[in-house]
């Protein structure tokens, strides 16, 4: 009985030092995977402050202001004005919808298609 | 293990047949045995003890040689732990109150040289000085050649140089990594910011310090790793602050004056939305502060927070609010305005010797911005209560904004405070103060009396500070400077639908040896918008402005810094939301009968 407790031991110590083997270096394969993620994220990061400056540098009011006048023709953009505030009761209603798929011969549908050139006129 | 008999039979026998007592035998026995059991036993604990002292000192070593290995060792970050915020950049950023970008951080590199590597200096000088315009050949391969191992040539290079000082291909160039503050605005807000330059240099790294504004007044909040991640929201508005430095840059010009401040100030909060001060200079390449001259003449100076100016007619209010507040008037009380007025031996005209009297209402004396009239009013109050009021209002200690020019503008005062002092500091002369300390005031009026901080940083709540003045009073303070732009000094700054009350002010600077120029002023104008719930405070203040456009120049506020806030206003409103309304008209008899 004790020498087959023997040569179990022997062998349990054995997978363990292979298992104690592979996790090692599966360890490091991992640290090494997760630094070189780090570095990517960084680097990542790195570029989206970039990003994120050169849009702000891009987008600072000096540059719209000056791309605005030079555009003036295509755009006509302004500086903003207390006038150009609305209210709602200045926008127009949504106009009625057009019928389509008219059946032309039947004399409702004319007069429905007539409704609908009438209510555009109206503002 | 063989066993020796304690009595052997042979020795027994012949103990006994001699006549000897064989239990001494037996005994001797017993006692050689006992001595061999104790040998074995004490050899025993002595190897248990050579064992344990073994594992002790085992473990002690091991211990010591980790302390030691941690000690002599590099810090490194965790590797496992997960990727936060610890990589990030490392200075915050500072935004605006909507999120946009005022400062950030960009990644850039340093150049510098080993002088021992330096293959053919003599070239390395000629390309490095051919690339940068402001090195110098000769000064360079002096300093390569002088016995120095190292050398700092840049401290920031662009992309585009960094490939060029590649290309030279000299092993001894090298480039060192590092953080560099950017503002992607160039000169917007740049009094606010300040700017911010290397502290400690080493090849790997090097610090980024705030020098000025509110990159030095928030260093350690901003270089803090744990709150690296989280950038500073100022109260600014990056549009609204653009076209307030837009419009007081042309207001500067078009008024020929030397300088100029804009502060726009929300008053239920005490966050400023745009603080402009003309000149400008841009962050991103500061100037060196000036060693020489007048400290106002550098762009560097903030005319909103550093600027202590007598300003002038816009101290009235505070001595008709102050008036109204104890009950010593109302704003129809006639109040004795009869100019010139003789005090001992002073004489406290009106401008350019008018006279608005013999007796004027309060509200009138501030709408014709009355000198005699508000000295009387004064006179009722009395020194003590006035210097209360004042400090009250904080126009006597530097303005606690988050900027570090602030705390050494201290608002200069006379020491002693005699009756004549009570008298010209009710109209703005012999008391100075800084545009922000003015603003400050101007809001805790427009807040309805209850005293407002100023800050720099965005606020979400309401201001809860001390009531300073009854809100009736706050009230009444507000429309009576509605009526200075209806109908007084500052009939330029009527902007429809924003119902603008102000107060003007002009005061003339102070002359080297005494007395005052006639020639150099300073021209305030403070605003309270929109009238009937006064929501924003303008100070706008020009330097020596002068309107050239009519018949003789004109340095009065209402012709200068009066337009320039009117405009300002009229950009700015649309910009923060405020619609123009049609105001609420006092009821004419006919309408009151009617009803």
């Amino acid at each position: 009985m004790r020498p087959v407790l023997y040569v179990l031991s022997f062998l349990a110590v054995l997978a363990l030092g292979f298992w104690a083997y592979r996790e090692n270096y599966t360890t490091q394969a991992a640290l090494r995977d997760v630094t070189a993620l780090q570095d990517e994220i960084a680097g990542i990061r790195e570029s989206l402050a970039v990003q994120r400056a050169e849009w702000a540098y891009l987008n600072r009011p000096e540059r719209l202001r000056d791309l605005a006048t030079l555009n003036f023709d295509r755009l006509g953009l302004l500086p903003m004005e207390p006038a150009q505030f609305g209210s709602a009761q200045q926008v127009a209603f949504p106009p009625a919808p057009i019928i389509s798929n008219l059946d032309i011969a039947s004399p409702q549908s004319v007069s429905g298609s007539l409704d609908v050139a009438a209510a555009e006129q109206t503002p | 293990m063989t066993r020796t008999p304690l009595r052997p039979l042979a020795r027994i026998l012949h103990a006994r047949s001699t006549g000897e007592n064989p239990d001494s035998i037996e005994r001797e026995n017993l006692r050689l045995r006992h001595e061999v059991m104790r040998d074995k036993a004490r050899g025993r604990a002595q190897l248990r003890l050579v064992v344990l002292a073994l594992c002790f000192f085992s473990a002690f070593t091991v211990i010591g040689a980790r302390m030691g290995t941690m000690a002599a060792s590099v810090p490194e970050e965790p590797r496992t732990a997960s990727a936060g915020t610890e990589i990030e950049a490392s200075r915050a950023d500072i935004l605006d109150r909507h999120g946009r970008i005022l400062a950030t951080n960009m990644t850039t590199h340093a150049l510098y040289v080993q002088t021992r590597d330096l293959v053919d200096p003599a070239r390395v000088a000629k390309e490095l000085a051919a690339i940068f315009p402001e090195l110098d050949e000769a000064t360079l391969l002096r300093r390569f050649t002088d016995g120095r191992s190292f050398l700092w040539v840049r401290k920031v290079l662009s992309p585009e140089q960094m490939q060029k000082v590649h290309e030279i291909g000299d092993p001894g160039l090298l480039f060192g990594p590092r953080e560099m503050r950017l503002y992607p605005n160039g000169t917007l807000a740049a009094h606010v910011l300040g700017g911010a330059s290397f502290g400690a240099e080493g090849v790997d790294s090097a610090e980024v310090i705030g020098t000025a504004g509110l990159e030095k007044f928030m260093d350690q909040r901003l270089r803090d790793p744990a709150q690296a991640g989280t950038p500073l929201v100022t109260s600014l508005d990056l549009t609204v602050q653009a076209s307030v430095e837009d419009v007081l840059a042309s207001g500067i010009t078009m008024m020929n004056a030397k300088g100029g401040a804009a502060i726009l100030m929300d008053v239920k909060t005490g966050e400023i939305l745009a603080l402009a001060a003309g000149p400008t200079f841009d962050p991103n390449d500061r100037p060196n502060n000036p060693t020489s001259g007048e400290p106002s003449d550098s762009p560097l100076f903030n005319r909103a927070v550093q600027g202590i100016y007598e300003l002038g007619s816009t101290f009235k209010i505070f001595a008709a609010a102050q008036a109204i507040d104890l009950g010593l008037v109302t704003p129809e009380t006639l109040v004795d305005a009869n100019a010139p007025m003789r005090y001992g031996k002073f004489t406290i005209k009106e401008f350019e010797n008018h006279n608005y009297g013999p007796m004027a209402t309060v509200a009138d004396i501030i709408a014709k911005s009355s000198n005699v009239g508000t000295a009387h009013i004064a006179m009722m109050i009395g020194g003590e209560r006035q210097q209360a009021f004042l400090k009250s209002l904080g126009l006597f200690d530097a303005s606690p904004v988050e900027l570090v020019e602030a705390k050494g503008a201290k608002p200069l005062r006379p020491t002693r405070w005699p009756e004549i002092v009570t008298i010209t500091a009710a109209y703005g002369h012999g008391v100075s103060g800084s545009p922000l300390n003015l603003a400050t005031a101007y809001a805790t009026i427009a807040n309805g009396g209850i005293k407002v901080t100023p800050t720099l940083l965005k606020r979400t709540e309401p201001m809860k500070g001390a009531r300073v003045m009854k809100k009736e009073t706050a009230l009444m303070a507000v429309s009576m400077m509605r009526r200075v732009v209806t109908e007084g000094t500052a009939s330029l700054a009527d902007v429809p639908g924003y119902a603008v009350a102000g107060k003007t002010g002009t005061a003339e600077k102070p002359k080297r040896g005494g007395g005052y120029d006639h020639e150099k002023v300073v021209n305030t104008f403070a605003s309270v918008f929109p009238a009937n719930d006064p929501k924003y405070v303008l100070v706008v203040t020009l330097d020596e402005p002068v309107e050239t456009t009519g018949p003789k120049p004109r340095r009065t506020a209402g012709w200068t810094a009066v337009p320039v806030a009117a405009e300002i206003i009229r950009r700015a409103a649309p910009l923060l939301g405020l619609r123009p309304q049609v105001e609420p008209q006092p009821l004419d008899g006919l309408t009151a009968v009617k009803q």
